[in-house]
């Protein structure tokens, strides 16, 4: 399992827009490079990033090998009420990885 | 017949010449094939305005394998007028892409930051779709010291 760093505030006011920061560790391998016999490494990468809150699409992203390893992706939404956060990453070689956070909007 | 000298202050001032004259010539406007038709594919033959987005990126990267950039699009962002998807581009890495990211309409502000991988020096674009349908652009010219994907495991 791969592992992946959230940071989604814990509390935040209704109608605030909050900060979202993801990291996941996965190496984005760009099938460019060749091993020391000179063997092409196969492209191993994350092709999309999906995030739900309370079951609802707020965030998709298609990722291309120019992603750096360990992909960071930061971006904002709305705290509409409380609830959970849900980060999905789907890849090649059948690679999926899920997250959760909770949070708590007054 | 006279000798040409040439000193070495004269090299240098030629060749100062020589990298100005190049520079000029170079279009910096032109899109190359490979990145024009990565755009046409991602947004199809709409026209696409410059303006509204800000691609922040280093001007000068010292480790083209993880590059720092950010993509605001200046946008009210109400569920009527608001930024549908951002895209980014590249000039000369192995493929066009880099990301394509599509925002809901709670996405509060259009930002999104991520990493990215340079394999020269070159030109990054980013275009952002809004809701009336229109897109717009920004671009960056960078500049790299060690690119990435030439190191071997």
């Amino acid at each position: 399992m791969a592992r992946a760093l959230i940071n989604v505030p814990k509390t935040a006011k209704k109608g605030e827009v909050i900060a979202i920061k993801t990291l996941i560790s996965h190496d984005m391998e760009t099938g460019y490079r060749h091993d020391n016999v000179g063997q092409a490494i196969p492209r191993d990468i994350i092709r999309l990033f999906v995030c739900t809150y309370n079951g609802q699409e707020i965030f998709r992203a298609d990722l291309h090998p120019a992603i750096a390893a360990n992909p960071f992706i930061a971006f904002t939404t709305v705290a509409t009420a409380s609830g959970t956060i849900e980060f999905t990453w789907t890849g090649d070689n059948g690679f999926s990885a899920t997250e959760q956070a909770t949070i708590t909007v007054e | 017949m006279t000798r040409l000298r040439v000193t070495r202050r004269d090299a240098l001032i030629l060749g100062g010449i020589a990298a100005a004259g190049a520079a000029s010539l170079t279009p910096s406007a032109a899109v190359p094939g490979q990145m024009e038709a990565a755009i046409r594919k991602a947004i199809g033959d709409a026209k696409v305005q410059k303006g509204k987005v800000t691609l922040d990126l280093p001007p000068l990267v010292e480790n083209g394998n993880s590059v720092p950039m950010t993509v605001t699009v200046a946008s009210p962002m109400t569920a009527q007028e608001r930024v549908k998807a951002i895209h980014v581009f590249n000039e000369k890495n192995p493929l066009p892409n880099v990301i394509s990211a599509y925002l809901g309409p709670r996405a509060g502000q259009a930002k999104l930051s991520t990493r990215m991988r340079l394999a020269d020096s070159q030109r990054i674009l980013a275009v952002a779709e809004m809701s009336d349908g229109t897109f717009w652009s920004d671009d960056v010219e960078v500049i790299v010291t060690i690119a990435a994907c030439l190191e071997e495991p």
